[in-house]
């Protein structure tokens, strides 16, 4: 009886709970392709999918369900555990991100104290999905697209450190609940106005803000930065050799992971789950409606990046991440230290 | 037997045989991703002790970086694990030795507890706040900005050290290489760049 009290129940109820997740999730990740290629389409004055279901909604099912009744060729001079390993590794870290996301007030799976750190250190371990990927391929592309990728992604990774940290100054605390509530308060409370989009970070915190947004498509691969694959040099970069479904699994992983990138931005700079102004009508919506509102305008943007931005050489890439964001996400650090003590608000 | 020693049974299973394969793992990239087995091991460890902020700062320094860099190394160099453990028996004495302090100095300290419970209160180890009442990246923090400060600071300064030496053995400036000098290019004008010239009909320039 204790044990069912203590363990069965509390589990049955956090099982839930994550396939729900699970579900909202990967039906999210299925329409954001949708979205992304409708977007691409609308801004070439294309229509993009529109033959599959109304308006084209049930294109993204159709593509999934292609791949995985294709054969999923696995190349013979593969090393296949590691082949295998690595489209699953990639999916499985792009789901498990989200365990500590929480999309409104107390709507999260797990409410840890270092939630910031985990999200940190899962996206750290996504490169293994791709160099793992294109090492066990053996063949060229694969390989060499493996390790532009390695490079791109540990490059951006520090100045997202650094962007983290100065909103972590700022907060005092590495619990992702804390962080939206921190921004209850902030310039636009201390000139007398109600709690508004002004306190949110993204205000206070400006260059950081457009720092992030950069360094999140480059640590997800998307264009400009998308080098790993870019099509006209690499074919598919460290994809070349994955069909079916492995490949499929691949491209869930990718865009589970933009999702989250851009529920990051939305919970470090955008307020989360908290209105626009806190007053009548916008406080009756629910958090979870403004959450999804501001995840979505920020796919938004990075949707019509890919659109209208030319793809970076290898060299400007390394350029902008090392030679420009990192001095000016290191300088913004003391600098956000600085200021906080100064005030007396640290 | 409760959840938690269920857990450490699991982790330490795991991380114990995945640290076996990573000596016995034919293919020197197996062996890198078992070390990384390893590392998740020990990372739910430091969970179960209530560690979790070094158990991030694991997975974060060791999976994330210090590993990746491994993968690469081991990954371009082509290393001949057959050939490397020729030489192998050789080494056996100089090993056994160093494997034999080692075992020596864990049971000593370990092996302290049991005969004096307040041996290492001496020693260091300042009193830890209640996780109850301080998260333990504050606790960390705390101890680590104010008593070990100095020590925190020397450890960074090294750190620097090793890596401008690291850089400094690797730095060459190639001669004839063309770089991109981006304010020059953004500082051209119309006079610098653009130069008319009147033609003279039937003669080139």
């Amino acid at each position: 009886m204790d044990f069912i009290d203590n363990y069965l129940i509390p589990g049955a109820i956090i099982v839930g709970q994550s396939l729900l997740l699970l579900v909202i999730v990967l039906v999210s990740v299925a329409y954001s392709t949708y979205a992304d290629r409708k977007i691409w389409a609308a801004v070439q004055l294309r229509r993009g999918p529109n033959v599959v279901g109304p308006w084209g909604l049930l294109q993204a099912f159709a593509d999934a369900l292609k791949f995985i009744l294709k054969e999923p060729i696995i190349p013979s001079g593969s090393n296949k555990a590691v082949f295998l390993l690595a489209p699953l590794i990639t999916v499985t870290l792009g789901l498990a991100a989200w365990v500590v996301m929480p999309v409104a007030e107390g709507w999260v799976i797990s409410d840890i104290n270092v939630g910031i750190l985990f999200i940190f250190a899962v996206t750290s371990l996504e490169v293994y999905g791709v160099i793992m990927g294109g090492w066990a391929s053996n063949s060229k592309y694969p390989f060499l697209g493996s390790l532009r990728s390695a490079a791109q992604m540990i490059s951006y990774e520090v100045s997202i450190g650094f962007v983290i940290i100065a909103v972590l100054l700022c907060v005092g605390s590495l619990n992702m609940s804390d962080i939206v509530t921190a921004q209850q308060d902030g310039p636009g409370t201390m000139i007398g106005l109600p709690a508004s989009l002004l306190d949110w970070h993204w205000f206070a915190l400006f260059p950081m803000f457009i720092i992030f947004f950069i360094s999140l498509l480059a640590e997800t691969n998307r264009p400009p930065f998308d080098l790993p694959e870019a099509e006209s040099e690499l074919v598919a970069g460290f994809m070349v050799e994955y069909s079916s479904t492995p490949y499929v699994m691949f491209m869930m992983g990718e865009y589970a992971a933009i999702l989250f990138m851009c529920g990051m931005t939305t919970i470090l700079f955008l307020g989360g789950w908290l209105p626009p102004v806190d007053i009548a009508p916008f406080n009756w919506v629910p958090g979870v409606v403004w959450f999804v509102l501001k995840l979505l305008a920020v796919f938004f943007m990075v949707s019509l990046v890919k659109a209208f931005v030319p793809r970076y050489r290898y060299d400007q890439l390394m350029r902008l991440g090392w030679k420009v964001f990192l001095p000016i996400s290191l300088f913004m650090v003391f600098f956000v230290a600085f200021i906080l003590l100064l005030m007396g608000w640290a | 037997m409760d959840l938690a020693s269920l857990f450490f049974y699991l982790f330490s299973f795991i991380a114990v045989g995945a640290a076996f394969m990573v000596i016995a793992a034919r293919n020197p990239v197996h062996s890198v991703l078992f070390l990384i087995l390893t590392f998740f091991n020990a990372a739910g460890l430091f969970v179960l002790l209530g560690a979790e902020f070094l158990a991030m700062i694991l997975i974060v320094v060791y999976v994330g970086a210090v590993a990746v860099l491994f993968l690469f190394v081991v990954m371009m160099l082509d290393v001949d694990f057959v050939e490397l453990k020729q030489g192998f028996l050789q080494y056996v004495p100089l090993g056994g030795l160093v494997a034999l302090i080692l075992a020596g100095e864990l049971v000593i300290v370990l092996g302290g507890f049991i005969f004096d419970p307040h041996f290492a209160s001496g020693v260091g180890a300042a009193p830890i706040p209640d996780i109850a009442e301080v998260s333990n990246t504050k606790a960390l923090g705390l101890l680590l900005y104010t008593r070990y400060i100095y020590f925190f600071q020397a450890a960074g300064l090294i750190l620097l050290v090793a890596m401008i030496g690291a850089i400094v053995l690797t730095l060459q400036h190639k001669e004839g290489v063309k770089r991109q000098n981006i304010s020059a290019q953004v500082a051209r004008t119309r006079e610098t760049a653009i130069d008319v010239v009147d033609v003279e009909t039937g003669k080139g320039i």
